[in-house]
């Protein structure tokens, strides 16, 4: 069997974000599965026709511009692109917390079609429980 | 250099940026048949160092590694 990873994803700056995804791809690149748990602000990025709009964690506070136009200039492609093309060469599944889907009445028909599934955290953690490593990003 | 093998597959991963010509690589390997030479190119400097690794722990042969005019070229040969 595989063997697996366990992301978890709370923040909503594009940085964490991107860096789950790229995480990720660097998993299945090593032929590992991978689950990732996406709860709040991160959750709320993973909502259909949403801003789209880019934002910096604190520590890039006042980077903001120099990076954002770094990025436009390279084109690199979105952490919604980079997870799908992570799909597209792995087993990567995308899960919303139950919890605060409920707590801002988010159905999975609002969010974006990667999220594969609504679950709870206990099942995550049973997932977490059988995976190589764990990261929370 | 080493006598250069023509590869059966090119994949210009020119102009993307970690981790996408690695993806682009093993999406390439996957629909490739065994026995398939297959050419990366990618102007992203950590490819130079990701796709080496990722073709020798995948268990297949790193033909070369060529730095070509702005860009790099890795070539595999899939044997699995």
């Amino acid at each position: 069997m595989a063997e697996k990873m366990s992301l978890l994803l709370v923040s909503g700056t594009s940085d964490k974000l991107m860096a789950g995804a790229i995480i990720a791809s660097g998993a299945v690149a090593n032929d590992m599965e991978v689950d990732i748990f996406v709860s709040f602000w991160g959750l709320m990025q993973f909502k259909k026709n949403g801003s789209g709009k880019m934002t910096l964690s604190y520590d890039g506070k006042g980077m903001e511009q120099e990076v954002m136009k770094k990025m436009m200039e390279k084109k690199i492609p979105s952490f919604m692109d980079m997870l799908r093309q992570a799909k597209e060469v792995g087993n990567v599944k995308v899960y919303g917390c139950a919890m605060f889907a409920d707590l801002m009445d988010l159905k999975k028909e609002d969010l974006d079609p990667i999220i594969d599934e609504i679950i709870g955290v206990g099942k995550f953690v049973a997932m977490a429980k059988d995976s190589k490593m764990t990261l929370f990003i | 250099m080493a006598e250069e093998v023509k590869p059966t597959k090119v994949i210009d991963a020119r102009g993307s940026f970690c981790p996408g010509p690695l993806m682009e690589l093993i999406k390439g390997y996957k629909q490739a048949k065994v026995g398939d030479v297959i050419s990366l190119y990618s102007s992203d400097n950590g490819t130079k160092v990701d796709a080496p690794a990722w073709i020798k722990k995948s268990g297949n042969e790193l033909i070369g590694v060529y730095d070509r005019d702005g860009y790099v070229e890795i070539v595999l040969k899939k044997v699995r």
